[in-house]
Order: C-alpha cells, then sequence, then structure tokens
C-alpha cells in the first residue's frame, strides 16, 4: 500500500497562507492543510472597515465560497495552536491533537501594538485587526457617542471613517506633526489632514495619550492627553502599528527577533519550517525594503514565492519595486516606488497639487544623476503596469515625465491630470535650466 | 443660516413638492379628472422636489460616493420595506399586463383612473386618449428622470457616470417616449409598428411577426424606414458598436430596460447573487431565452412566408437557404476562431445556434401552413409574449429589484444581451483593465455589480474582466478603494492575459505543466 505523503501544513489563512496554498495546489497534488484559530474560511482583512460601515456584508468578504476548499482539496481546520514539535515534525493543537507536516508554514500575521498606560485593559479600548475586534467594536457601539482614535496611520484613519460613518464624534490623536508623516511629506500630510477634518473628525497634532479614565465596570469614561487635556469618550481604538503574532512559538527552538527571522527562501532555522507574511523577518531584506512588512501585497507576494518552492521550483524572494495604496475617506493614494517624507541630500522631490480639488502628485529623484526613484498620488490613478516597468528599466525622471500619459488610469471622460502635470512639470525645468 | 440650515430647507421644500406631487397622482387615480392643469402640476412637482431633494442631500455631503449604511437599510437589504416595495411593484406590473382595468383602462368607452389622469399629455403628443402603455410609458420616462438626476448627484465625482446617466435618459426620454408619440401622430391612422429606433429584435420580440412587418410595410416612408433600419441594427449598427466598445453602448448607454435599472434600480444593484451556481443558472437562462425567440422568430417568418405574395417578397425556400447559411456561418466562425477553448459562456452559444440550425433543417418537410409538432408559430409567439415579454421582463424583470437586484430581467432573460454579450466575450475591444498588483480582495466591485460578476475573482489574480454578461456600467471601477480597475476600449489582442501571478513579483515561474 502506497502511504500518504506526510501534508504542507499552513498555519494562518490571511492573505500570505492562502496564497501559498492556491498557488501550490495549481502546481502540485501533496496534501494541503491549512490552521487557523480566527475563521475557517479567508476573509480580506484589509475590508473589515466596510462591514461596519454597512457597505458589505461578512460574506462579502470571502472571496472563495466555502465549496471552492473542498473542490481544490485544500483541508482547513479550525482551531488554535499552541506549539511546535521540530523534532518531531509536529504541530500541536489546543485540543491537543497533532498534525504532522511535511513542511510546515507559519503565516500567523500581527497583533496590534499595545500601550503600558494606566486604563489600558478597560472595556472599550481595542485596536483594529482580528475578526473579534470588529465583533467586539459592533458590540460597544450603541453605547459609544464619542471615540477616540489613538496613532496617526493607516488602521487610525480607518477606524476614524468607521466610527464617523455610525455618527459618533471621533477624536483622531496623532503623535507626530502631521498625519502619517513617517511616509507622507508635509503637503500631502496637510491635505489628508484638512480632508480628515472637513468630514467633522477632530484632530490632534503632536498629542500622546497619558491615561485612560474608567468607570466603576473598568469601562472607559475618557482619556488624559499628555497636555493634560481630558476627552471624554466611551471608546479607545489604539492604532498604532502591529507586531508578529508569535507568541505561541517562543519555546519551540525557533530563532525570532521581533519577527520569526527567515532568510532569502523564507526558511527559518528548523528544518522544513519557513514563515511568510506578517510574522516573518527577513534577515537580509531585499535593497529599499524592510525586515518586517505588514502590507498584503508583501505578504501575497512570498506566499508566491514559496509555492514556487515548494513545488520544486526553488526561488529567492524578490519582490518589485515597492507599490502601494490606501484610501483617506474620500482621498485614494496610490505610490511606485520608494518617495521620502522629506527630500535629502540625494533624494529631490518635484510637487504639483490642484488648486481646488483633492489631487496631489509628487516625483523622487536622484538629485545626481536624475534618475526617477518613486511617485506619491492623492486622488490621482496610475498605471501600475507602467511605473513597474519604469522603476525597473530605471528611466530618468525627464523621461518619466515625458511618458506620463500613458499611466493615466482615471475614468473615462475624466480630466487627464497628467497632461497638466507634465505641462507644469515641463515649463518648470525649461524656467530651471534659464536661470 | 449657514449651508448646513439651507441645505436643510432645500431638502425639506423638495420633499413637500414632491409629496404634493404624489398626493395629485394618488388623487388622479381614485379620481374621474382629466385635467390637464393637475397632470401638468403633478409631474412637475414630483420632478422638481424629487431633484432638489437630491440635490440638497448630496451636497451637504462632501464629494465622494458613499456606500454608508447601504446593508443597514431595511429597502436596500431585502428588509421588510424592500419586500413591501417589491409587492407593490409586482402588483402594479400584474395589473398593467393583465388587469388593465384595475388602472381604469377602458376599450369601447373613456377611460378612468390613473389612465385617464394621463390623457392630456397623451392628446398633445400623439392626439389620442392615453392607454394603460401611455400612462406606464410616462410613469417609465419619469422614473429615469428622477432616478437619473438622484443618481447624477450621488455620481457626481465621476464623468463617465454622469455622461452615461445623461444618455439614458435622453434615449429613454426622446427615442422611447418623445419621438414615437409624435411620429404616430404624424402617420396618422397607419396600422401600428414600433418607432423606437433603438428598440431592435430581438429584445423587441414581435419586430419579425407578420402584423407588425406589414405594419410597416404598409407604414409609408416611415414604415420602410423603420424597417431597413430595424435590419441594419441588427447586422450592422449593433455589430460594429459593440465591437469598438462593448454592449455597454447599448446595455447601460442606450437601453430602456438598462436606463431604469441604472436609475431607480441602483439602491438595489447589490442585491444580485455571485454564486458561482447562479453564474451556471444565468447561462442556462439567457440561452434558453435566446433560442425560445430565434424558434418564434423563425416559425413566425416560416408560417409569413408561406403565402407567395408577402410583402417582404422573400419565398420561404430563400428564408430556409438564408437561415441555414446565417447559422453555418455563426458555427463555423466561432468553432474556426476558437476551436482550441471556447470560453465557457460562449459555448453556450454555440450549443444554441447548432440547435438552430438543426430546427431549420427539419423545417424542410413543412410547408408552414398548419402546426408543426402540434404547435402553431402563433401559439409560440403568444407564450413567449405572456412568459418572457410579460411576466419575466415585466412583472420579474422591475417588481423584484428589491429582492434579487436591478438587473434580474438583463442578467438572466434578455435575448439581446445574450448576442450581445456574445461579441463581447469574443469580439471586442471592451475590456475592465486590473491595475497590476493592486486588488486587495476587498469585494467592493463583486458586491455593487448589478450583474452579479465576481469581478474580484479577476481583479485578485491581476486578470482583466471579459465577462459576456458586464454591461460596462463602471460601478465596480467607481467603488474601488484602490483605484484597481479601469474601463477600457483597446486592441483586443491583449485583452487577455495569461500570467501566473499578478505583477508586482520578480520571480522565475516554471513552465506550465
Amino acid at each position: 500500500m502506497k502511504k500518504t505523503p506526510q501534508p504542507i501544513l499552513i498555519i494562518g489563512n490571511g492573505i500570505a497562507g492562502i496564497t501559498l496554498a492556491i498557488q501550490l495546489r495549481k502546481r502540485s497534488n501533496l496534501p494541503i492543510i491549512v490552521v487557523s484559530d480566527e475563521h475557517p474560511y479567508f476573509f480580506s482583512r484589509t475590508a473589515l472597515m466596510y462591514v461596519y460601515m454597512g457597505h458589505m456584508k461578512w460574506e462579502h468578504l470571502q472571496p472563495y465560497e466555502a465549496s471552492f476548499w473542498d473542490d481544490n482539496k485544500i483541508t482547513l481546520i479550525h482551531e488554535r495552536i499552541t506549539g511546535l514539535n521540530s523534532s518531531k515534525k509536529e504541530v500541536i493543537l489546543a485540543t491537543d491533537q497533532r498534525l504532522s507536516y511535511r513542511s510546515l508554514v507559519l503565516a500567523t500575521g500581527s497583533k496590534p501594538n499595545r500601550l503600558d498606560l494606566p486604563g489600558i485593559n478597560a472595556l472599550g479600548v481595542q485596536g483594529l485587526y482580528h475578526k473579534k475586534d470588529l465583533e467586539q467594536l459592533e458590540r460597544l457601539t450603541p453605547s459609544i457617542q464619542s471615540a477616540v482614535v489613538v496613532g496617526g496611520g493607516l488602521i487610525g484613519v480607518e477606524l476614524a471613517e468607521m466610527l464617523h460613518s455610525r455618527g459618533i464624534e471621533v477624536h483622531f490623536l496623532i503623535r507626530e506633526n502631521a498625519f502619517w508623516n513617517t511616509i507622507l511629506p508635509k503637503e500631502e500630510a496637510q491635505m489628508i489632514g484638512a480632508h480628515i477634518e472637513a468630514h467633522g473628525v477632530k484632530l490632534y497634532c503632536n498629542t500622546e495619550l497619558k491615561a485612560i479614565e474608567t468607570d466603576a465596570e473598568n469601562r472607559v469614561r475618557g482619556v488624559i492627553t499628555h497636555k493634560e487635556e481630558q476627552l471624554p469618550c466611551q471608546f479607545v481604538g489604539l492604532t498604532i502599528g502591529v507586531h508578529p503574532n508569535i507568541d505561541c512559538f517562543r519555546n519551540s527552538g525557533l530563532e525570532t527577533d521581533r519577527g520569526i527571522l527567515v532568510d532569502e527562501q523564507l526558511t527559518t532555522n528548523l528544518p522544513d519550517v519557513y514563515a511568510i507574511g506578517d510574522c516573518a523577518q527577513l534577515r537580509n531584506p531585499p535593497k529599499g525594503r524592510k525586515a518586517t512588512e505588514a502590507v498584503w501585497y508583501s505578504g501575497r507576494m512570498m506566499g508566491e514565492t514559496l509555492a514556487e518552492t515548494l513545488s520544486g521550483n526553488p526561488q529567492t524572494y524578490t519582490p518589485g519595486p515597492w507599490f502601494n495604496s490606501a484610501k483617506f475617506f474620500d482621498i485614494e493614494y496610490q505610490t511606485y516606488g520608494l518617495v521620502g517624507p522629506q527630500e535629502t541630500a540625494i533624494e529631490a522631490h518635484w510637487y504639483w497639487q490642484h488648486p481646488k480639488q483633492n489631487c496631489s502628485f509628487r516625483v523622487a529623484y536622484n538629485k545626481a544623476n536624475r534618475q526617477f526613484l518613486g511617485v506619491h498620488s492623492l486622488g490621482i490613478r496610475l498605471r501600475h503596469k507602467i511605473f513597474h516597468q519604469w522603476l525597473l528599466n530605471e528611466k530618468s525622471i525627464d523621461q518619466v515625465m515625458e511618458a506620463l500619459t500613458q499611466a493615466h488610469f482615471d475614468a473615462e471622460f475624466s480630466t487627464i491630470h497628467l497632461k497638466t502635470i507634465q505641462a507644469a512639470y515641463f515649463k518648470n525645468r525649461l524656467q530651471t535650466t534659464q536661470k | 443660516m449657514n449651508k448646513t440650515q439651507s441645505l436643510t430647507v432645500l431638502k425639506n421644500t423638495g420633499l413637500i413638492a414632491g409629496l404634493i406631487g404624489l398626493a395629485l397622482l394618488a388623487y388622479g387615480s381614485y379620481s374621474d379628472t382629466d385635467n390637464g392643469f393637475l397632470l401638468w402640476s403633478c409631474l412637475s412637482l414630483i420632478l422638481l422636489g424629487t431633484s432638489l431633494y437630491s440635490a440638497a442631500l448630496y451636497q451637504g455631503q462632501i464629494p465622494g460616493i458613499q456606500n454608508n449604511g447601504v446593508w443597514f437599510n431595511a429597502l436596500t437589504n431585502k428588509g421588510y420595506w424592500g419586500w413591501l416595495l417589491g409587492m407593490a411593484l409586482t402588483a402594479f406590473y400584474i395589473a398593467i399586463y393583465f388587469y388593465p382595468e384595475l388602472l381604469g383602462y377602458r376599450t369601447q368607452e373613456k377611460s378612468t383612473g390613473l389612465v385617464a389622469f394621463f390623457d392630456p399629455l397623451s392628446l398633445a403628443l400623439n392626439g389620442k386618449p392615453a392607454t394603460q402603455w401611455f400612462m406606464y410609458g410616462s410613469l417609465y420616462t419619469l422614473a429615469i428622470l428622477i432616478f437619473g438626476v438622484k443618481f447624477i448627484f450621488k455620481y457626481r465625482t465621476n464623468r463617465y457616470q454622469i455622461i452615461r446617466t445623461l444618455s439614458v435618459i435622453f434615449f429613454q426620454l426622446g427615442f422611447a417616449f418623445l419621438i414615437p408619440e409624435l411620429l404616430a401622430k404624424l402617420n396618422g391612422d397607419s396600422p401600428y409598428f414600433a418607432k423606437d429606433l433603438k428598440n431592435m429584435w430581438p429584445l423587441n420580440y414581435y419586430f419579425f411577426e407578420d402584423w407588425h412587418l406589414d405594419g410597416m410595410l404598409q407604414g409609408g416612408s416611415l414604415g420602410l424606414f423603420m424597417l431597413l433600419f430595424g435590419l441594419a441594427m441588427i447586422v450592422v449598427v449593433s455589430p460594429l458598436l459593440t465591437y469598438f466598445y462593448g454592449k455597454r453602448w447599448y446595455c447601460s448607454w442606450v437601453c430602456g430596460c438598462g436606463g431604469l435599472a441604472e436609475t431607480a434600480g441602483d439602491p438595489f444593484r447589490q442585491l444580485s447573487s455571485k454564486k458561482i451556481s447562479v453564474w451556471k443558472l444565468e447561462r442556462w437562462m439567457i440561452h434558453c431565452v435566446l433560442l425560445f425567440i430565434s424558434i418564434t422568430t423563425i416559425a413566425v417568418l416560416w408560417t409569413y412566408t408561406a403565402n407567395p405574395n408577402n410583402g417582404l417578397g422573400i419565398t420561404q425556400s430563400a428564408l430556409w437557404y438564408g437561415l441555414l447559411f446565417l447559422f453555418s456561418l455563426i458555427l463555423v466562425v466561432l468553432g474556426g476562431f476558437y476551436r482550441k477553448q471556447l470560453p465557457t459562456d460562449a459555448r453556450y452559444t454555440f450549443y444554441t445556434i447548432g440547435t438552430l440550425l438543426i430546427l431549420t433543417l427539419a423545417l424542410r418537410g413543412w410547408n408552414g401552413s398548419e402546426p408543426l409538432f402540434g404547435i402553431s408559430s402563433y401559439q409560440l409567439r403568444a407564450w413567449y409574449g405572456f412568459a418572457i415579454g410579460a411576466v419575466f421582463s415585466g412583472v420579474l424583470g422591475v417588481g423584484f429589484y428589491p429582492l434579487l437586484g436591478s438587473r434580474v430581467w438583463c442578467r438572466f432573460g434578455c435575448p439581446m444581451a445574450a448576442i450581445l454579450g456574445l461579441q463581447q466575450r469574443l469580439f471586442s475591444r471592451f475590456r475592465i483593465t486590473t491595475n497590476g498588483g493592486q486588488c486587495i480582495s476587498c469585494g467592493n466591485c463583486s458586491t455593487y455589480c448589478e450583474m452579479g460578476i465576481d469581478v474580484r475573482s479577476y481583479a485578485q489574480q491581476g486578470k482583466n474582466i471579459i465577462r459576456s454578461s458586464c454591461v460596462g456600467c463602471g460601478i465596480c471601477a467607481s467603488v474601488c478603494p484602490r483605484g484597481v480597475l479601469r474601463l477600457e476600449n483597446d486592441t483586443p489582442n491583449n485583452r487577455i492575459q495569461d500570467s501566473a501571478y499578478p505583477l508586482g513579483n520578480l520571480l522565475k515561474t516554471m513552465p506550465k505543466k
């Protein structure tokens, strides 16, 4: 009798784990098992906000119907794991059941960062990451009139928009002097800040949380900022970043730092154990990339890379030029390549902003050789394919601006802002050269 | 008074005006008035009131498309308001199609009630008192107007949506409503024939029926024009436009059914099912209806040409050879070009046409005057008119907006959509482009697709969306939070990409097994 081969065991059914499972299935007949304690099926974490806002129902977040997993012979286990025994090649479940593996892939994602403050464990203090966070927020909503959101990043603005959509007064506390200023240059940060305020959200820059006030039943009743300002509220959203979710591997022999340390092939120090997605920390990140990236696209690409490796085509993790996108209330954001929050000795910027609408465009280039480094756009959709090629081919800023309209991706009949931007750039360029 | 306060005043003024208009309509349908002043006041109050209301409502919001609370609202989440509205609409449609006397329509004497209320407008346009169809046409046009205005305000940040909606309003108001009525007046007492230029076969299923052909043939130069134009639409205009722009040129820019779905139906677009099983059902149903109307039309033409002195001057033999040629040509073209992989949705058309070819061959031994297989062409067309023309496209198609979404008819029934869809799938420059690797699988696109297309399943793979059923309304692209989708016309060669992964990763893939 032929023995069934040991399965590829994937812990975590987020974008990294599921991309791996699906892409691997297209290339291999090995048994695949995916374990998750969050939800039986893959869902789009980035879209949790739309369920709360009533754009979609929970079921709409699931890109695949339940039958998909059976049809593709991907076994799903809805259970928490408690440990890993790499010498026996086993993973231990909370039920004490053991799952053996041929290859083990850890894709356990992130956890929201916490602060060490008085009142931090009160009811009504939470992050927004997990399905449970959404459910908890939904339960609390009827009793929230006023909320404080702490942390001026992507999840912060999403949470502010969510609460605002349900008629809750939102105080948005940002430690820095402008919104998301570790990424966004001043002008963009100001535009977003003004837009957030136009919606009626109260923005507090240069403001940190000092303490959370609670009532007798340990429910939030307000916060105190480090400026001693008191803000009554029934909810505190902590959106100050995330960290790898790796607690259950602490004593498993896995080498970890912030995350699970992996090399270029996404392998850990243990045999046949890999880590991908938010929980992985690259020992030698590719140039211009961070060691841990809690980003949808990075998780997806790690999953794709490992799918090739595990189906017999060993690959190193080589993400292409950086890209990302977001939406801040009504303003869409796209970026390709790398643009720093301010100019440096090497990096110069050229910036354009629409006089009335919430549209802006910034290109970064190398001062010395004028190589195009990257672009930020607000309110203007850009074609990924074109920028991907320009970045790979190391085009100069002038070549990029010359061909800029090829990147037009706004809807038909809309104003082609890129034409205006192009004209403004060359007018400015002419003036600079004349000087 | 600040901006918010003045907008509230405007909104309430609009609401009151609209309600007075509706009250007048209710009064009109219960009294037997045919007072022109009342009718005009009623229509203008409804139109002005709702426009004012939508303008004030959306001007109070920061520009941007808001779908907040759509699934919390009992009207738009199949809640009790949705069910009530669905039942009311269904009842109205049943009355129009099967019990027009309930609405005041009388054949022998002067009409009363709601129908008679529209007499002044009917007399002004076509010189005759209103029928239930005139009353229905007027209300239909009014609905497209008022909800079109609302739609434009809602999607005011998107010029594609604005222009498309203006087009829909223009074609309904002009081509479907005013022009045919005026032409009817000019053409005096000649027999009836359809005068809506854009309403082509097979959506207009009676185009090839004997009475209609004769009506056009006896209708002077206008009749002849409508006959030739109708034929040209089917064989030249429609395939060309679909090649260049996709079926959207018709389904979401011109068509009256589409027009109502896009405007009045917009709040219900998210109710269309995205299940794979429903997609399968859709392909079966729409091709069955296409088969049904094709057989009916062939049977009707067969009977018509049985008389050698028919108005068209076409002999039965010529018709037979013509049909054989047509169907063989389609099969050869389809089979020839797509030998290797005919897409699933196109395969259904292949079978449909194959069936028609076989049936045509079988016609040879039959002279057309007697029923074939015990069914006469008259029976066939009566069944089609009842089951498809009335029940499916009317009662279910609109009545079930709040329960099944706004495009039930277009998706599951419309044979015109089936034909245009085949062209769009195989011979068109149209596609929805996916922007590289930017998709985050959020699902807004799929949720708000009125045709029930799982847009996300393509977008998350970085693949373009090329589907027979896509009507090109562009809402998926409008509601996408990451700028991932764009409707485009470009060379057909690069429409379908076959890369293993979405854009972004530089890994070297193995050649496919």
